[in-house]
């Protein structure tokens, strides 16, 4: 439903966003991550139809956002960053405006607010202008305005950015149920909430898309994935490293810090793979003094960062 | 037409939500009323009309009209609602005459709130209602012509205190070059032509003969022209915007 072809922007001689082609299906959420800086918010900012691209196209729906912009928007719910709204206006002021410039009278415009002031829980600061309401409230209000009108796309410009975390639970959830029957793309540098909500992630960095994959894809890449910690007395580290290390599969054993008596090892697999029932055989057969076996994931916060890097280090290289 | 009055009626609506439209009235209704009565001479020229009112609407749209003018662009620009304006499914063009149209009605509404000065004069005298009816609308399209030109400068910047100034700037030069000073500086060797145009780029020349209680052609055309030239270059304005 969204379709990014070539998508480029140039700010005088600075790429913000550097040929970004990529498309967005039905039921899926796109992460949108990358360092601050990276392009996330002008790439949405072209999408949206608030900046012309430079080079490159954005459709939406089958429609080109520079030749049928208002078609694209209609079938767009945007949260721009920050999600700025009329200060002035109260909840229901600024929602009842939303819903008639999207087209909605009567009693159709009054189901809609009413709908999505209880999906954001605004009922109590509706007579409130937003200028007096809590980061919390003023973000979902924000978020009201962009699902309002129940569009086929979404795009939210980091939108648990200053929540706390029951707020930020609460709108990853709202996400997820909206999944379903929308394109989503979320920006955001917070990496736990890709693994929460996203079914694909994409990472760019200086305007460049880097990675475009599954989480569970992201994670495998972890250096970490599918290593074993190995706990047990301290007194038994060095036979137990010494078997296991000897095992075929195993690239290496560290010795981390352990707890008083107790010692830990991480045994890094070869190429990633799943090595802890090998393990685990192996210290049954030569009944090995282990106390606990823990496989770890790996994290997207490691990945995230030996991607970008290695982003940057080419980028010098360009300069 | 729905979009703009959509647009129209929340600007209009946080007119009224904050200080602004009160001061804004109160002043406007001092000055009007002060100039009239102190500057003007309006009880000393002994004469049933509204003239000593009308004379001075130029020179206090010159600093009044920009002050409603700068906020229309720049502080949507400022507050990052611009991003949200614009990414709602209407076009620049109705956007644009949405915020005009509200802040004209605005000044319009202002402009009939001084209407205790015509009852003053019908009461002190017969004056001629048509001469002053014609007043009123002049006064109001040269309202609407200085706030397009203020409109369209908000849109610049996203700073309102240079919106403000460049507005009045750029206003006191459509006022200004219609005075025989301006236009004498002229006559010693720029063409007759220039000097016309000149001259008939002013606001003073052709709000003065509306004044009159004539209506010419020529004076509507005008007005009309003017407001509908900056309105389309701040379309332009705010698409070229877009292009960053
Ligand atoms: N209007 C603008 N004019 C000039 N440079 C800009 C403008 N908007 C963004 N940039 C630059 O473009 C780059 C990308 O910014 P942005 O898209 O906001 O990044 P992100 O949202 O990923 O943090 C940054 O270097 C930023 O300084
Ligand atoms: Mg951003």
């Amino acid at each position: 439903m969204i379709r990014l072809r070539e998508l480029t922007k140039k700010f005088g001689s600075l790429t913000a966003v550097d040929g970004i082609s990529l498309s967005v299906g039905r039921g899926e959420v796109l992460g949108f991550l990358g360092p601050n800086g990276a392009g996330k918010s002008t790439t949405m900012k072209m999408v949206s139809g608030f900046l012309a691209p430079t080079s490159g196209s954005a459709n939406v729906c089958g429609h080109d956002v520079v030749e049928e912009p208002v078609k694209v928007k209609s079938r767009i719910g945007y949260l721009p960053e920050r999600g700025p709204s009329y200060g002035d206006m109260t909840p229901q002021s600024f929602l009842n405006f939303i819903a008639a410039i999207r087209g909605f009278d009567g009693n159709e415009k009054a189901r809609r607010v009413a709908q999505t002031v209880e999906r954001l829980a605004l009922g109590e600061v509706l007579g409130q202008t937003i200028d007096t309401l809590s980061k919390g409230f003023k973000s979902r209000v924000g978020l009201a305005q962009a699902i309002l009108h129940d569009p086929e796309v979404l795009m939210l410009d980091e939108p648990t950015d200053g929540l706390d975390p029951n707020q930020k639970h609460h709108v990853r959830n709202l996400i997820r149920e909206m999944a379903r029957d929308k394109a989503i793309i979320v920006s955001t540098h917070i990496l736990e909430e890709v693994e929460a909500v996203c079914t694909r992630v994409i990472i760019i960095a200086r305007g460049r898309l880097l990675t475009d994959d599954t989480p569970e894809e992201l994670l495998a890449r972890s250096r970490h994935h599918n290593a074993v910690l190995v706990t047990m007395d301290a007194s038994a580290v060095e036979p137990v490293q010494k078997e296991i290390a000897a095992l075929n599969s195993v690239e290496g054993v560290d010795i981390l810090d352990g707890l008083e008596d107790r010692a830990r090892l991480r045994v890094m697999p070869k190429h990633g793979r799943p090595i802890v029932i090998e393990i685990s055989g192996l210290i049954r057969a030569k009944n090995l003094p282990v106390r606990e076996l823990h496989v770890e994931k790996g994290s997207l916060d490691e990945v995230f960062r030996d991607i970008t890097r290695a982003s940057e280090g080419m980028g010098e290289g360009d300069a | 037409m729905r979009n703009i009055r959509i647009i129209a009626l929340r600007e209009i609506s946080g007119y009224f939500t904050t200080p602004l439209a009160f001061v804004f009235i109160v002043i406007f209704l001092a000055l009007t009323g002060a100039f009239a009565f102190y500057v003007g001479g309006f009880f000393e020229r002994g004469q049933a009309d509204l003239r000593a009112f009308f004379e001075f609407h130029p020179w206090l749209f010159l600093f009044l009209v920009p002050a409603i003018a700068m906020r229309l662009w720049a502080e949507e620009r400022k507050t990052g609602t611009i991003e949200l304006l614009l990414t709602l499914p209407v076009s620049t063009t109705e956007a644009v005459l949405g915020k005009f149209l509200a802040a004209w009605g605005f000044t319009g509404v202002a402009l009939v709130l001084t209407f205790p000065m015509w009852i003053t004069v019908n009461v002190l005298g017969t004056p001629d209602n048509g001469v002053i009816a014609t007043s009123y609308l002049g006064s109001f399209f040269m309202a609407g012509a200085f706030l397009a030109i203020g409109a369209c400068i908000s849109a610049l910047t996203k700073n309102q205190v240079i919106a403000f100034i460049v507005a009045s700037a750029v206003c006191f030069l459509f006022t200004m070059s219609g005075l025989e000073m301006v236009l004498n500086f002229f006559r010693g060797w720029a063409p007759e032509v220039l000097i016309d145009a000149i001259a008939s780029m002013s606001f003073l020349i052709h709000f003065d003969s509306v004044t009159k209680g004539v209506i010419d052609l020529k004076d509507a055309v005008y007005f009309v022209s003017l407001i509908a030239f900056w309105l389309f270059a701040n379309v332009t304005v705010v698409e070229l915007k877009k292009a960053g």
